[in-house]
């Protein structure tokens, strides 16, 4: 569906995106996952056709996108960060907009509305103005817009970001459900556990796929093994072992700390040692699977693993 | 199939934008109510005709002569005689309080003097703060004293027993398309010009300006809509609000300022259009350049309203320019909707002789038109924030 080759993207002296291939499969959903700045938004609007790359080429279903934007944009639904709906026009409005600047009739679009306001549950507001809707409910009349022409690709540049964790859940039913009916998926995200939930991840910082999986690939390819403990004073234990430098990346998550170690067996040990030389108790160091945001710290941390 | 799918995306546009309009009750009063408003207002206090000047008569002589020359300025129209003094001081006065703008003094032995075959000599004293009814009302002054000795010279002569001397030359002036040269005649039609470009020039300025403000232009972007059938589509519920402006400017020139309107009424409503269609064009082509609105507003503002009142001959002749400033006056629109509505509104001609006009209003919104298309990147911008 998607294919890039070595594209880059500078504005100024900052490098957006920097050299990056991969593709993406029909029918798959693929996350970029990466922190603000790493270069998603800027990445998702080369794909969509309105920014062009410095270098490199974008081709959707084989048509180079820089070359001939217009060739895509009818199969194409790409909802930015801050989606442009017509805050002064109605639920019901906006829909009907974009159904027809994308070329749908308006009876084809009063059939699919009903479709559109089943997942998204916004038929009660259809006469609201689309300013009044609360966040999460802006977030799915957006996805509605970008649904009415039926497009093959839809890109979502962080279509969660500030939506509360129910409107979450939901969201991400109906794109599982967009999935099945054979529609490819690309979409940006801050949030790691959203990231676990795409077929394909790629790990984007700094202009760059860090890594590019399944998410049990991902953890797979991470060396070692991630290691919980729980110690006696978990704030001066964080302490010690950053301060020891024989561990990578520890993060502290509630009373338990977790790091990756090449190997657990010979590291409970050396755990023990630098802790007890600080007066702390270890506890019972147990070896976790790494969830994605385990594996990323880990990773731009420039810890091991890679 | 191409060109329909075409239609129909300048068609949602223009529906959207309609509708947006209407939510939008500042700028629909601002395009609506605004042009009758301000016709109403400038068209009242827009005039450069002097009439009713007030003056003041410092008559010293008291004689029946002088009470004649006092006459003869009470009876015209243009000048109004307020009253008579008795002093300099009481002129000086009424003019500081601006109730009197000239003054006639009239020396003591003006009768006996003129009797006596001597020539008289009369003072006329004006409000030089106010050049312009100064310099009109000392006309008026001189031709009623002019007539004044006629009138004594042929009664001189009379006496004498000639009988209906003769005039060597004769002024005898026709006006034609405005006999009572009254100024409203040619100010309405300008201000009606004046007013269309600067609100047409200015609403349409907002709107492509809005939709990179409101981040609206990112999603349309990703859109088929094209370049061209975004301002086509923005520019045709404008050209039916222009079309209600012209309309309404016409009618009240019409009916309260009686300007005649001798052509046809639909013929000067269609050059209208074409008139706006260049200037609301003008408008989104600097709201496509600035993406910011206040910026594009004010943008709007200076390339209307200073040229369409400067440099279009509403006030200041164009023909009295400096070459280069009448070359210039070629890239104003307004310049040409003016002939064309002073020519079918008061000379009654049909466009077919206007024809010039036409194609430069024509070739103006032509190339404007194509100027914001070419403006109106459908890309993001490079620079970003």
């Amino acid at each position: 569906m998607i294919r890039a080759r070595g594209i880059s993207k500078r504005f100024g002296d900052t490098t957006a995106v920097d050299d990056l291939s991969f593709g993406v499969e029909r029918g798959e959903i693929f996350g970029i996952v990466g922190p603000d700045g790493a270069g998603k938004s800027t990445l998702l609007r080369m794909i969509a056709g309105i920014l062009p790359p410095d270098s490199g080429s974008i081709e959707v279903d084989g048509v180079d996108v820089a070359s001939d934007p217009f060739a895509i944009k009818e199969n194409l639904a790409y909802m930015p960060q801050r989606f442009g709906l017509y805050e002064d026009l109605t639920v019901e409005e906006n829909i009907h907009f974009f159904g027809r600047v994308f070329g749908v009739s308006r009876a084809e679009i009063r059939k699919r509305e009903k479709g559109l306001y089943e997942f998204s549950r916004l038929a009660p507001f259809r006469e609201r103005l689309a300013g009044k809707l609360s966040g999460g409910m802006k977030q799915k009349l957006g996805l509605a817009c970008c649904l009415v022409h039926r497009p093959g690709l839809i890109l979502l540049d962080e279509p969660t970001n500030g939506v509360d964790p129910v409107s979450r859940r939901e969201f991400w039913k109906i794109l599982y459900g967009l999935l099945s009916e054979g529609v490819t998926i690309v979409v940006s995200t801050a949030y790691l556990d959203e990231a676990e939930r795409c077929n394909r991840v790629a790990l984007m910082y700094e202009g760059r796929f860090v890594l590019t999986g399944t998410p049990g690939e991902i953890k797979a390819s991470m060396g070692g093994s991630l290691v919980e403990i729980r110690p006696s004073d978990v704030w001066k234990a964080e302490a010690a072992l950053a301060e020891s430098g024989e561990f990578g990346t520890v993060i502290r998550e509630g009373t338990a700390l977790r790091f990756f170690v090449p190997d657990a067996r010979r590291a409970d040990a050396r755990i023990r040692a630098v802790l007890s030389r600080k007066g702390i108790r270890a506890g019972t160091a147990m070896v976790k699977t790494p969830s994605l945001e385990n594996c990323f710290m880990e990773i731009i941390s420039g810890g091991g693993g890679r | 199939m191409k060109s329909g799918r075409s239609l129909g995306r300048i068609l949602a546009v223009a529906g959207k934008e309609w509708l947006q309009i209407r939510r939008d009750a500042r700028s629909l009063a601002l395009s609506l109510v605004a042009p009758a408003l301000l016709i109403m207002l400038f068209g009242y206090a827009l005039t450069v005709d002097v009439k009713n000047v007030s003056m003041a008569v410092y008559d010293m002589d008291r004689s029946t002569l002088s009470r004649r020359l006092v006459e003869e300025f009470s009876h015209t129209e243009y000048l109004t005689v307020r009253g008579h003094v008795s002093g300099y001081d009481e002129i000086d006065g009424l003019m500081d309080r601006e109730h009197i703008a000239m003054a006639l003094v009239i020396p003591a032995g003006f009768e006996r003097r003129y009797k006596s075959g001597k020539s008289v000599e009369v003072q006329l004293v004006t409000d030089g703060s106010d050049a312009t009814t100064a310099t009109v009302a000392i006309g008026y002054a001189s031709a009623i004293v002019t007539n004044f000795n006629l009138d004594l010279k042929i009664r001189e002569l009379a006496r004498s027993g000639i009988r209906g001397p003769r005039m060597p030359v004769d002024v005898r002036s026709r006006i034609w398309y405005n006999p009572e040269l009254e100024s409203k005649n040619f100010i309405i039609p300008g201000l009606i010009v004046l007013i269309l470009a600067i609100i047409s020039a200015l609403i349409a300025s907002l709107t492509i300006s809005r939709e990179w403000e409101r981040g609206t232009m990112e999603t349309l972007i990703t859109t088929p809509v094209r370049g061209h059938e975004l301002v086509l589509g923005k520019l045709i519920p404008y050209l039916f609000i222009g079309l209600f402006d012209v309309a309404a400017t016409i009618t009240l020139g019409y009916f309260v300022f009686d300007v005649p309107l001798k052509g046809s009424f639909v013929e000067l409503v269609l050059v209208a259009l074409l008139f706006l269609a260049g200037t609301s064009s003008l408008g989104v082509l600097l709201s496509a350049a600035t993406r910011v609105q206040v910026l594009s507003v004010q943008a709007a503002m200076v390339v209307t309203y200073l040229p369409s009142f400067i440099l279009s001959g509403f006030i200041f002749p164009i023909k009295s320019m400096p070459i280069v400033v009448q070359a210039i006056t070629y890239l104003v629109p307004a310049k040409y909707l003016i002939v064309l509505i002073k020519g079918i509104a008061l000379k009654g001609v049909s466009v077919g002789l206007l024809w010039m006009q036409i194609v430069f209003l024509a070739i103006f919104a032509l190339l404007v038109l194509a100027g914001s298309v070419r403006k109106l990147s459908m890309r993001l911008p490079e620079a970003r924030s």
